[in-house]
């Protein structure tokens, strides 16, 4: 039988969800014309007014919002409440060296828990269950938002954060985990383990809830049958809430979107047109409910499809498919988003001029774990006439890379002219992981 | 006697080497001393070549990167204790010796060795 956290919302018909997002909607557009500038500027240069948003109806008026806009308004700029009202704050890496800021009021962290509730409720998680929490805690959104969800069901919260393998295993075993949350692919890493150390039968686990980056169906078996559970699909973004934006049911087709906080709409990414149902385009949010860092129309870059149709599951909230690609260059790797606009700015620093080197980021995935390169042409800044101070160079590099991306890189450096161009310009990304 | 050294970069892959080889051939030009140092992933060709700015030019023009560097090239007697003497009197005076390579000249009746130190007009002062 299905489970619900919040019966009412997520099974109510969708008249009057839709209803109940336009009454949201005229409320978030008033109070961010109110309270945020950039959104204002935009309303203002469109002739819009708040009272022009009658409802769902008059979305597609309404200006984009983009990642570049948390950039410019860095750090609190986007914000619609006074500080004083803000009791938590997550951040992210933005294009460049400078981090994107959210924040939360305490009635956000107390939505952002309930989505997340969602999901665990929806996988049969609930007070009897011990959930190890996986994702890292800190700045990033993961720990904090699968935590808060898995406290509101009641069930008992391991909180793990990433790394340490061996320790992670005996902990899900002396512990008695019965939920990990973590990313597909450390999953995928844990489950070999598991099975190297032969394992499984000690695990009590039943359900895993992986994301924050893209996996394959091939790997959800892989996952289900290393660690015996039932592996579920969630997706999010800090710039939206973070985990819990959607997320999947027990059926594992789609993931649900929690529309009675968030609009999502597929566009055409060059023109900008709302696309119907069904079709193929950038996922663009609306946050209905959030009140310290509302975002209207925000262009996640993320490519994939929304589906209507009811689900099996009896939830009325309308389900997107797995991003299939993005309309930026940005990669993930390790779950964490990396543009190759931030390594252009390391190597452009290190080398102290104003040209950057030549370079091209190489992704892998070996024993399912992604593999980072960064190869850089050799240039006069960079070279040196001995062994040491060619290596500190590389040592510096790849110090760069870490603290700017969070995440280390093995840096190569290699002839000049030997990075591949195409018409003159070199490819920067090459991607070799098959998802 | 201070002489100008040509330091070029080579990637570790099968070909790079010849690749400069080749560019100094096809303009004639003679390498006099060589020596490689290597890592993994890459090395550094260091030579003494008998037109050190036209094979500068003639390398940057081919993409390859290469620098030139001060070094000292010195005449020790070709018998046992002939380099020792020389290192003992630099470290005494505190020059140290980055790296350094030896080769024979023709018909001479002297080794060659070629020094890099932290302190050229220092050492080559010592060893007049």
């Amino acid at each position: 039988m299905a489970q619900y956290y919040d019966k009412q919302i997520e099974t109510m018909p969708r008249e009057e969800l839709v209803k109940l997002q336009s009454e949201r909607l005229v409320w978030q557009v008033k109070r961010t014309y109110e309270n945020v500038e950039c959104f204002r500027k935009r309303m203002d240069e469109m002739g819009l007014k708040p009272e022009d948003i009658k409802g769902v109806e008059d979305l597609h008026r309404l200006p984009f919002s983009y990642k570049s806009d948390l950039r410019d308004y860095y750090p609190y700029g986007l914000f619609a409440t006074p500080l004083s009202d803000i009791k938590r704050v997550h951040a992210s890496s933005g294009t460049t060296g400078k981090r994107i800021v959210v924040g939360y009021t305490e009635k956000d962290l107390d939505m952002w828990g309930e989505c997340v509730a969602r999901i665990f409720t929806g996988a049969g998680i609930g007070k009897d269950d011990i959930v190890q929490v996986s994702f890292g805690y800190g700045l990033f959104t993961g720990g904090f938002g699968l935590h808060a969800g898995a406290e509101k069901v009641g069930a008992l919260v391991i909180p793990m954060s990433s790394g340490n393998t061996a320790l992670q295993i005996q902990t899900m075993i002396d512990f008695g985990a019965t939920a990990i949350c973590c990313t597909p692919s450390y999953a995928l890493y844990i489950g070999e383990e598991v099975e190297k150390l032969g394992v499984k039968d000690q695990l009590k686990l039943k359900v895993g809830i992986f994301g924050a980056e893209p996996w394959s169906e091939e790997m959800r078996l892989q996952i289900e049958d290393k660690l015996g559970i039932k592996a579920l699909d969630i997706y999010g973004l800090s710039e939206v809430l973070g985990p819990g934006v959607s997320y999947e049911c027990p059926e594992q087709a789609g993931m649900h979107v929690c529309e009675d906080n968030f609009i999502a709409e597929i566009i055409d990414p060059d023109t900008g047109k709302v696309l119907p149902y069904g079709e193929k385009g950038e996922l663009v949010f609306t946050s209905l409910t959030k009140e310290g860092f509302p975002v209207i129309r925000y262009r996640t870059r993320d490519i994939c499809s929304l589906n209507v149709e009811p689900c099996k599951c009896g939830r009325t909230h309308l389900r997107m498919n797995k991003p299939q690609g993005r309309t930026d260059d940005m990669l993930i790797i390790r779950g964490v988003n990396v543009f190759p606009s931030q390594i252009e700015e390391v190597l452009l620093k290190v080398s102290g001029g104003n040209i950057t080197p030549n370079y091209q980021i190489v992704v892998d995935r070996v024993n399912n774990n992604d593999t980072f390169d960064v190869n850089v042409e050799m240039s006069e800044a960079f070279f040196a006439d001995e062994i040491k101070s060619i290596e500190k160079t590389e040592k510096l590099i790849s110090e760069q890379l870490r603290s700017m991306l969070g995440i280390g890189a093995k840096v190569h450096l290699v002839n000049p002219n030997t990075i591949t161009r195409s018409e003159g310009k070199a490819k920067r990304v090459i991607d070799k992981r098959k998802i | 006697m201070y002489i100008t050294q040509l330091s070029v970069f080579v990637e570790n892959k099968t070909g790079r080497l010849s690749e400069i080889l080749d560019e100094l051939t096809a303009h004639n030009i003679n390498i006099r001393a060589l020596s490689m140092a290597d890592t993994e992933k890459y090395g550094i060709l260091r030579m003494i070549v008998d037109d050190t700015l036209k094979a500068e030019e003639v390398l940057k023009a081919s993409g390859v990167i290469v620098k030139n560097t001060p070094v000292i090239a010195i005449d020790i007697d070709d018998t046992p204790g002939g380099l020792g003497a020389v290192i003992a009197k630099l470290s005494a005076n505190d020059v140290a010796v980055e790296y350094l390579y030896a080769f024979l000249a023709k018909d001479a009746p002297h080794a060659k060795v070629v020094l890099k130190v932290n302190n050229t007009t220092k050492a080559e002062e010592l060893l007049k």
